[in-house]
C-alpha cells in the first residue's frame, strides 16, 4: 500500500490548534503545519523545540567583540602606535573607553548579520528557492496540517476518520 | 491568547477577516497604479534627477561649489546629514522598542516607518561621502590592508565610530526591514498565481512556505534583532552627537548631547513617519489600519520626545551661563542673540513651543493639524542641527575671523535633491512592496480587530 499524505487544511488558526491538540492526544503525530502567521503555542503540541538561533547570535556577538578588540589593538597600538595630541597609544587598555563604540558597533553588526545568515541558511529560505507549501492559501488565510502514513501507526482510512472528525474545511490526500 | 481590554479602542477597524487584510494590501500591488502616484512620483523624480545632478557637479568640480569657508568649514552638509540620520531613528524605534515593550499599534506601521529609515540613512550618507571631497576613496575610512605604509585610520576619532556606526544601522536595519518582509512577500507571490510580476515576488520571497518551524525561527530573529537593534538606535546618534561633543568647539563640548540628540532623532523622525503616512492611508485606502489610534500615540511620543528636546535647550543654555566659561556663555548669547537669531527663534518655535498644543486631544487627534504639525517639526528640526552646527562655529575665538554662512544654489539643490530621491524611494516602495506587515496585523485581528472586539463584549 502507497503511503499517504494528509494536508488537512483549517479556516482558522483555533480550529488548527484544538485539532492538533485532539490528534496529538490520540496519538497521531503532526508532521508540519503551514500558516500565514506564527501561531502561538502550537510548537509544544506538535513537538517543536525551541530555536538556538538566539544562542548562535551571542556567540557571533562574541567573535565580533574578539576581533574588534583585536582589530584595534593591531591597528592603534602594535603595528603603528598613533600618537594624537602628544598622547600616543602604547597600551591597548589606556585607550579602550575610545575603541568602545567601534567594539560595540561591530559586535552587533557580526551578531545581527551572523543571526540573519544563519536563520535564512537553517530555513533554507534562499533567493531563487522554489516555495514548498502544499496550497497557496496557506500564505493568505488557511491553515494546513501536513499528517503521513509514514509517520503514524494507523491505516490510511482510520487516519482519515480521526481527521475528518476535526473542524476540517477541505481535505486533499495524496500517494507519496 | 493575549487579551486587550475592550475598553481599548480597536487597531484593525471594519469587519475584517484574515483574507481581507491580505486582499488590503495585495490588491492595490496587483491592480493598476493610482492617479495620485504617478503625480507624486513624477514630482519626486524630477526633483530627484535635479539632486542627481548637484551630486554630479559636486563630485565633479568639488566641495567649492559650496557656501563653505574658512570659518564655516561644516554647514548644511552635515545639518542635513544629521537631520537624514535622524529621521531614521524613528523606523528603528518603531520596529525595535515598541516590538521589546509589545506594543502592538506599532504592527500597522513598522514597515513603512522602517523603509523610511533605509532611505533616509542612505539620505544621509551622501552628505558625508560628498564632503569628503574625493568620494571615490571613500573605502579609506575601512581599516583595509593598503599599500601606503601602515596608514590605519584612527579608531580614537568619533568621525570614526560615526563610519561604523552608521554602517551598522544601515545594514542592520535593512536585515531586521527584510526578514519581516520574507512572509509578506511570500503572500503576494501565491496570490499573484498568474501575474506576469510573479516570478518577481517569487525571488523576493526566498521561497518562504509558513512552516510552523520557520514561524518559530522567525519570531525568535525578530525579537533579538529588536533586542540588539534597541542598543543600536541609541548609540548611532549619541556616537553622532560625539561628532560634536568630544571636540572643543563652544556649543558643542556638551555632555548632554547624546541623549539630546537621540530624542531629537525620535522626535523628527516620528514627525516624518506621519508626513509620510497620513499621505499614504489616504492614497492606498489604508483607514482601517493606520487610525486615528495609531496617529494620536504617535503625537504623544512627539510632545514627550519634543519636550525632552525643549529642557535639553534650556540646560544647554542654564549651564553655559552657571560654567562661568565666556566663549562658552557667548556661543550661547551669540545663538539667542547674534546675526543667525532668527534661525533659533525658529528653531525654539517650530520644536518647543508649537508641539506643546498636541496637549489638547482635539488637536492631536485631528489629521489636518498633525499633517501640518510634521512638517513644522521636521522644518525646526532641520534647524536645530543647524544652529548647534553653523552658529557655533561662525564666531570663533578670533574676531577677526568671524564670518557668515550663505548657501549656494548646490547647496540647496542638494538638500532639496535627497528630498525628492528619498520620496521616490519611498514612493516605489508603497507600489510594490507590502506597505503593512500582514503576517504580524494577521496575529493581532482577533485580540484587537473592532468586529471580534465586539463579539468579545457581548
Amino acid at each position: 500500500m502507497a503511503n499517504k499524505v494528509f494536508h488537512v487544511m483549517y479556516d482558522d488558526d483555533q480550529k488548527l490548534m484544538d485539532a492538533a491538540k485532539s490528534l496529538v492526544s490520540q496519538g497521531i503525530r503532526v508532521k508540519e503545519v503551514f500558516s500565514p502567521f506564527p501561531i502561538h503555542g502550537l510548537d509544544p503540541v506538535i513537538g517543536i523545540k525551541r530555536t538556538r538561533l538566539a544562542i548562535c547570535s551571542f556567540m557571533y556577538a562574541c567573535t565580533g567583540t574578539a576581533l574588534s578588540i583585536l582589530g584595534t589593538w593591531y591597528f592603534m597600538v602594535s603595528d603603528w602606535n598613533w600618537n594624537i595630541g602628544g598622547k600616543p597609544n602604547f597600551t591597548w587598555i589606556e585607550n579602550a573607553p575610545a575603541f568602545v563604540p567601534v567594539m560595540f558597533e561591530f559586535s552587533v553588526f557580526c551578531g545581527a548579520h551572523g543571526m540573519a545568515i544563519t536563520y535564512l541558511l537553517r530555513n533554507g529560505t534562499l533567493p531563487g528557492m522554489p516555495a514548498s507549501n502544499p496550497d497557496p492559501r496557506t500564505t493568505d488565510d488557511k491553515f494546513v496540517m501536513e499528517i503521513t502514513t509514514d509517520d503514524n501507526h494507523l491505516s490510511a482510512s482510520d487516519l482519515e476518520a480521526k481527521i475528518r472528525a476535526t473542524d476540517v474545511y477541505e481535505l486533499n490526500i495524496k500517494d507519496y | 491568547m493575549f487579551k486587550e481590554s475592550n475598553l481599548r479602542k480597536p487597531l484593525i477597524l471594519g469587519h475584517k477577516t484574515y483574507g481581507d487584510i491580505t486582499n488590503d494590501i495585495v490588491n492595490p500591488i496587483m491592480g493598476a497604479a493610482p492617479k495620485q502616484w504617478k503625480i507624486a512620483i513624477t514630482i519626486a523624480f524630477i526633483v530627484a534627477l535635479y539632486g542627481v545632478g548637484c551630486i554630479f557637479y559636486v563630485v565633479g568640480v568639488g566641495i567649492g561649489s559650496w557656501g563653505l569657508n574658512k570659518t564655516v568649514g561644516w554647514a548644511w552638509d552635515i545639518t542635513n546629514f544629521v537631520w537624514w540620520v535622524g529621521i531614521g531613528h524613528a523606523g528603528t524605534l518603531i520596529s525595535a522598542v515598541l516590538l521589546l515593550f509589545r506594543q502592538r499599534w506599532r504592527m500597522a506601521i513598522n514597515r513603512s516607518a522602517e523603509a523610511m529609515t533605509i532611505f533616509a540613512v542612505i539620505m544621509a550618507a551622501v552628505f558625508p561621502l560628498l564632503h569628503m571631497g574625493r568620494i571615490w576613496c571613500a573605502y579609506w575610512t575601512l581599516p583595509l590592508p593598503n599599500t601606503l605604509g601602515s596608514l590605519w585610520p584612527n579608531f580614537n576619532s568619533a568621525l570614526m565610530w560615526d563610519v561604523f556606526a552608521i554602517s551598522t544601522y544601515f545594514s542592520v536595519s535593512l536585515v531586521f526591514w527584510y526578514i519581516g518582509l520574507i512572509p509578506d512577500f511570500a503572500s503576494i507571490r501565491d496570490k499573484m498565481t498568474n501575474h506576469p510580476m510573479r516570478k518577481f515576488y517569487s525571488i523576493l520571497s526566498f521561497g518562504w512556505s509558513g512552516r510552523a518551524k520557520h514561524w518559530t525561527r522567525f519570531e525568535e530573529v525578530s525579537l533579538v534583532l529588536a533586542g540588539i537593534a534597541t542598543p543600536l538606535v541609541f548609540s548611532v546618534h549619541s556616537i553622532v552627537s560625539m561628532d560634536f561633543a568630544t571636540s572643543i568647539v563652544p556649543g558643542w563640548h556638551t555632555t548632554i548631547f547624546p541623549p539630546y540628540f537621540v530624542s531629537g532623532a525620535v522626535f523628527s523622525g516620528f514627525a516624518m513617519v506621519q508626513t509620510l503616512l497620513l499621505i499614504m492611508r489616504k492614497v492606498m485606502k489604508l483607514e482601517a489600519y493606520i487610525n486615528l489610534r495609531h496617529i494620536e500615540y504617535m503625537n504623544i511620543v512627539i510632545i514627550v520626545t519634543g519636550s525632552i528636546v525643549g529642557v535639553a535647550y534650556l540646560t544647554e543654555l542654564f549651564i553655559s551661563w552657571y560654567s562661568g566659561v565666556e566663549y562658552e556663555s557667548y556661543a550661547f548669547i551669540n545663538r539667542f542673540s547674534g546675526p543667525l537669531a532668527w534661525s533659533y527663534w525658529c528653531m525654539m518655535t517650530c520644536n518647543v513651543i508649537s508641539p506643546q498644543l498636541f496637549w489638547f486631544k482635539k488637536l492631536r487627534t485631528s489629521l489636518s493639524f498633525t499633517f501640518f504639525m510634521s512638517i513644522i517639526v521636521n522644518i525646526g528640526m532641520w534647524f536645530e542641527r543647524f544652529v548647534i552646527i553653523v552658529t557655533s562655529i561662525h564666531r570663533d575665538y578670533i574676531p577677526g575671523a568671524w564670518g557668515e554662512f550663505k548657501a549656494t544654489s548646490i547647496d540647496i539643490g542638494l538638500f532639496i535633491g535627497t528630498i525628492g530621491i528619498f520620496f521616490t524611494l519611498f514612493l516605489l516602495f508603497s507600489r510594490y512592496f507590502p506597505v503593512l506587515a500582514l503576517n504580524e496585523l494577521k496575529t493581532i485581528l482577533k485580540t484587537s480587530g473592532e468586529s471580534y472586539k465586539k463579539e468579545g463584549s457581548h
